[in-house]
């Protein structure tokens, strides 16, 4: 026996809402959620009519929820936004090529452009590369901080101020639990933010999914019948994130109100005046004059490490990626 | 009985999206079916661990029965019979 509806009594409910553990029936839960994210968008004032805002989009489960209710809203609510789809090729075979076939399917369906930029002409390194050359330990790093100044590019190459990314309320609880467990006070400060990027950096970054459980993401793509793509990246993630990850989902199985409580926390947290005093300020890297806490940014630092040691052996490109004979040589160890 | 499977959990199981199970008994508790994928993820040699946590689905992935939540019925206590359908989805991968 399914139970009932609680907010229109009429319909079966299909799920049961962690944030507050309402029983909602599919219509309600689209609504409701739906509702939800305007209510973030329109309280933190995030968007501006005729603004032009970039989806970091990565052919994921939340990238795509993103996109499809931001055109559902921007039509509902006329925010008058122009939308346009900004991926990132970090050149992982076998993942981020079939992961940006279902973001070109989302530019026909969501009727939105599309812009690819790879790392491979970014930094002349594919993630596969580097894999090879580095191994699989802390490959993570190098992605993240490509990552993240490759989607300034891309904004900044096409005049684009503001970009937002599906980070949601489970990937943001779990990096105020990293922060935390690592110290790391400045991140700690500023990681619930919603928007990020001051008024020094050329592009805005916010998260208007920061309150949305992963639960109610993947049912709304799974009840909606979203196109996304959910293959784990080939290189296994960090460690550490990875057991901050496990950390929440069990607190979650506990507690489901968790995850927002450790947002709310998080939001709590104010540097100290002499934690505030010693807080690097933003200087432009000598190398590419992009933003940076340092004369050098750290995706230079990385891409001179990278260069400046040659490789011990040239690796073919085949089927399974540069990566490939790396990863025969781990399994031959077992 | 048709077990679904989404969000890379097919990868457990030969990469096979669906899949059908039969029970002697006319009605077995979901528990029951867990065992048995279980058991059929070992004898694939995959990683089980990725679908079990201490012998219960591994937080994170979400289970519906006849498009459902579990959560909304008994949870792993919930009875099922022949013509249902349950889906196994992960949201363990990166977004």
């Amino acid at each position: 026996m399914k139970p009932v509806c609680e907010n229109c009594f009429k319909n079966d409910a299909a799920l049961k809402r962690p944030r507050n553990g309402m029983k909602v029936c599919k219509e309600c839960f689209f609504m409701l959620f739906e509702t939800e994210i305007h209510q973030t968008i329109v309280d933190n004032q995030l968007f501006a009519r005729n603004e032009t805002v970039a989806i970091g989009a990565s052919g994921g489960k939340d990238s795509t929820v993103l996109a499809s209710v931001l055109k559902t809203l921007n039509a509902r609510y006329d925010y008058g936004v122009n939308f346009v789809l900004l991926s990132i090729d970090e050149g992982i075979k076998g993942y981020r090529d079939d992961s940006l076939e279902t973001v070109k399917r989302n530019q026909v369906q969501y009727d939105m452009p599309l812009e690819i930029l790879s790392y491979d002409k970014l930094y002349g390194w594919t993630m596969d590369k580097i894999v090879a050359q580095i191994g699989k330990k802390n490959n993570c790093t190098y992605c993240g901080v490509f990552r993240r100044q490759a989607l300034d590019r891309g904004c900044v190459q096409n005049s684009i101020g503001h970009v937002v990314t599906g980070h949601n309320a489970d990937d943001v609880a779990e990096t105020v639990l990293m922060n935390l467990m690592r110290g790391d006070i400045q991140r700690l400060d500023r990681c619930c933010d919603i928007v990020t990027g001051d008024s020094s950096s050329r592009v805005k970054r916010s998260k208007p999914l920061m309150y949305c459980y992963e639960k109610e993401i993947v049912l709304y793509a799974h009840y909606k019948n979203l196109d996304y793509f959910s293959t784990e990246c080939t290189y296994s993630p960090e460690a550490f994130r990875g057991t901050a990850r496990a950390l929440i989902k069990n607190l979650e199985a506990v507690r489901p109100s968790a995850i927002l409580d450790v947002i709310h926390s998080g939001k709590q947290f104010q540097l100290s005046k002499k934690s505030k005093a010693r807080q690097v300020r933003a200087v432009q890297c000598s190398q590419c004059s992009y933003i940076s806490s340092n004369t050098v940014c750290k995706a230079c630092v990385l891409l001179n490490g990278l260069n400046a040691s040659e490789p011990k052996l040239r690796l073919t490109e085949d089927e399974g990626g540069a990566a490939l004979p790396v990863r025969v040589l781990e399994k031959l160890q077992f | 009985m048709k077990i679904e499977f989404g969000g890379g959990l097919e990868q457990l199981f030969d990469n096979k999206q669906t899949l059908e199970l039969h029970f002697d008994e006319p009605e077995v508790t979901i528990q029951t079916v867990i065992e048995k994928l279980a058991q059929i993820c070992n004898e694939l040699r995959s990683n089980v661990c990725l679908f079990l946590q201490d012998g219960l689905v591994r937080p994170g992935i979400l289970v519906l029965i006849n498009d459902a939540d579990w959560e909304l019925l008994d949870k792993e206590d919930t009875v099922v019979e022949d013509k249902d359908t349950i889906l196994f989805n992960s949201t363990l991968h990166g977004g």
